[in-house]
């Protein structure tokens, strides 16, 4: 388990600096579903029309290039009002949450997250007609070698 | 004042979209990482980004710690009116911090 | 991806037009491999738009500390070598040979030590501490305008006794792990250790941007790392030792383009 392995490192080295602690909360799924329900305020969830773009297999999980695209005309009657991005095992699950509009044009937002770990990740789209869209990834997390001290 | 990179073009045809990337200089300080001597580092982090255009607001962003460090964050606009765009940035310990970037947009 | 506006945005700081093909090195027949080759895709794609990558926010902070007057004879890098906008004629080619030997200390001096040593004896302003962010700023926007060019170490022969106790330490085995830097960078790079890519450990991309730092830093700063990585102790910062082994790495790395500043995990 990859907190070990810093854990052993550090006790060597008498630091652990560099490292995410990782705080996991005793039902890490149950809570993901708890802020889905917060977001989407109990309205059903349904799959498509958003893309959530991650590599499955990421280098280091503290910066991880995510893109999220959501298929809408993006019109006044007919757009993307907020997107919001959440996770499974990191110590919170919000990662970020985007506030849209008919002026974006297109519902494309791109950014960079952190990883503690190997998780799923959730990515939700809530639209001017009330329904909420998504979209899931899976990613495998693997840590650099050294614990440095600075 | 952070450093900060926006990129966007200098002009733009009325109705056309554009790409807007940002980059700011911040730490993003989690609140769950310990310091040297085993105490948990404070949470420093940007909350807020918005981006207002032609009298309001176009995009607007509420950040998390699991934004990684220097946030990067990428987002459109339908280009209306030449005009200038404003970028915010707000965040912790009173952080507050506005780029403006000129637009020209032809007919 | 607007990538011409992005270059627009660079234009003023670095050649224009090289900046997006220099930003990714080309691939070569003898072997040798920068760490950018060692990346993921995702991880490429930071280093290769200067929109996105996170050391373009201290090389933008290096024109400013360039073009502003300090010390006490008020004078700013400017008032020497020109304005920051035209630096990337003026340093051309800087960064490609340094380390290089000052007569002033008879020994060989980093891009950093220069930087400094140019303050002190031209600005009449203190030295900058090392890895300190204004050092690291101006050093990234030195290096960055030799984006692209071979690193091309100078044929001195007062540098030889320096560059081969470099060689020396990289082949000495140190450390509770008792392992020397040819080990696992000569004798294992490809190889994995603990989920990571051992790479070639060319210094091609310095000052850089690690994502394990979420932060620019020097090569001083990575070999201090290696070297606490083996359980050693690690050289002080500025000590003659890490650059007799910059020295050393340079050569090795002689004609492979420079990258500054890169990304890497």
């Amino acid at each position: 388990m990859t907190v070990s392995r810093r854990t052993l490192l550090g006790a060597v080295t008498g630091a652990a600096v560099g490292t995410l602690v990782v705080v996991r909360p005793a039902h890490a799924a149950d809570d993901l579903q708890a802020a889905i329900k917060a977001f989407t305020t109990g309205a059903p969830l349904q799959r498509g029309r958003v893309k959530l773009d991650i590599a499955p297999l990421v280098e280091n999980g503290n910066t991880v290039p995510i893109t999220v695209h959501v298929t809408s005309p993006m019109t006044p009657a007919d757009h993307v009002l907020a997107i919001t991005v959440l996770n499974e095992k990191n110590p919170q699950r919000d990662v970020i949450t985007c506030r849209l509009g008919p002026r974006a044009g297109r519902a494309d937002v791109s950014t960079r997250i952190r990883l503690a770990n190997s998780q799923q990740l959730v990515a939700i789209a809530q639209m001017s007609d009330g329904s909420f869209w998504s979209d899931t990834a899976d990613v495998i997390v693997t840590l650099a070698a050294c614990v440095e001290t600075p | 004042m952070a450093r900060a990179l926006i990129t966007m073009p200098a002009t733009a045809k009325r109705g056309e979209i554009v790409e807007i990337r940002t980059l700011i200089a911040h730490p993003m300080e989690t609140g769950y990482r310990a310091g040297d001597d085993g105490q948990l580092l404070p949470r420093n982090i940007l909350r807020r980004f918005s981006c207002r255009y032609d009298g309001e607001q176009v995009f607007s962003a509420e950040l998390f710690p699991a934004v990684a460090a220097n946030p990067y964050l990428t987002f459109c606009t339908i280009a209306t009116v030449s005009g200038t765009l404003e970028f915010t940035w707000e965040g912790d310990r009173g952080f507050a911090q506005t780029e403006r970037v000129a637009l020209t947009v032809a007919a | 991806m607007k990538r011409p506006l992005a270059l627009l945005a660079a234009a003023a700081l670095c050649a224009a037009g090289l900046a997006a093909a220099a930003a990714e090195p080309p691939k070569r027949d003898d072997g040798r491999r920068s760490g950018f080759d060692f990346m993921t895709r995702e991880v490429q794609a930071i280093q290769r738009d200067d929109a996105q990558n996170p050391a373009m926010l201290w090389v933008q902070e290096g024109a400013a500390v360039w073009d502003r007057a300090d010390g006490n004879a008020n004078r700013s890098c400017a008032s020497c070598h020109g304005a920051a906008s035209e630096a990337s004629s003026r340093m051309k080619g800087v960064a490609t040979r340094y380390p290089a030997f000052d007569a002033a200390v008879q020994r060989p001096i980093t891009l950093a030590q220069r930087i400094n040593a140019c303050r002190v004896d031209h600005q009449q302003a203190t030295a900058l501490a090392p890895e300190s962010q204004e050092l690291l700023a101006l050093e990234s926007f030195v290096a960055m305008q030799s984006r692209g060019m071979a690193i091309a170490p100078p044929r001195d022969p007062r540098l030889v006794p320096f560059r081969e106790r470099g060689e020396k330490l990289y082949r000495q085995r140190i450390g509770q792990l008792d392992l020397s830097c040819a080990q696992c960078h000569d004798e294992r790079a490809g190889a994995r250790l603990a989920g990571a890519t051992i790479p070639q450990a060319h210094p091609t991309g310095y000052p850089l941007y690690r994502l394990e730092w979420q932060g620019l830093g020097s090569l001083q700063r990575r070999l201090r790392g290696c070297i606490a990585g083996v359980r050693a102790e690690p050289f002080p910062y500025g000590t003659v030792e890490l650059t007799e082994l910059e020295l050393y790495l340079m050569q090795r790395a002689a004609g492979m383009p420079i990258e500054a500043p890169a990304v890497r995990p």
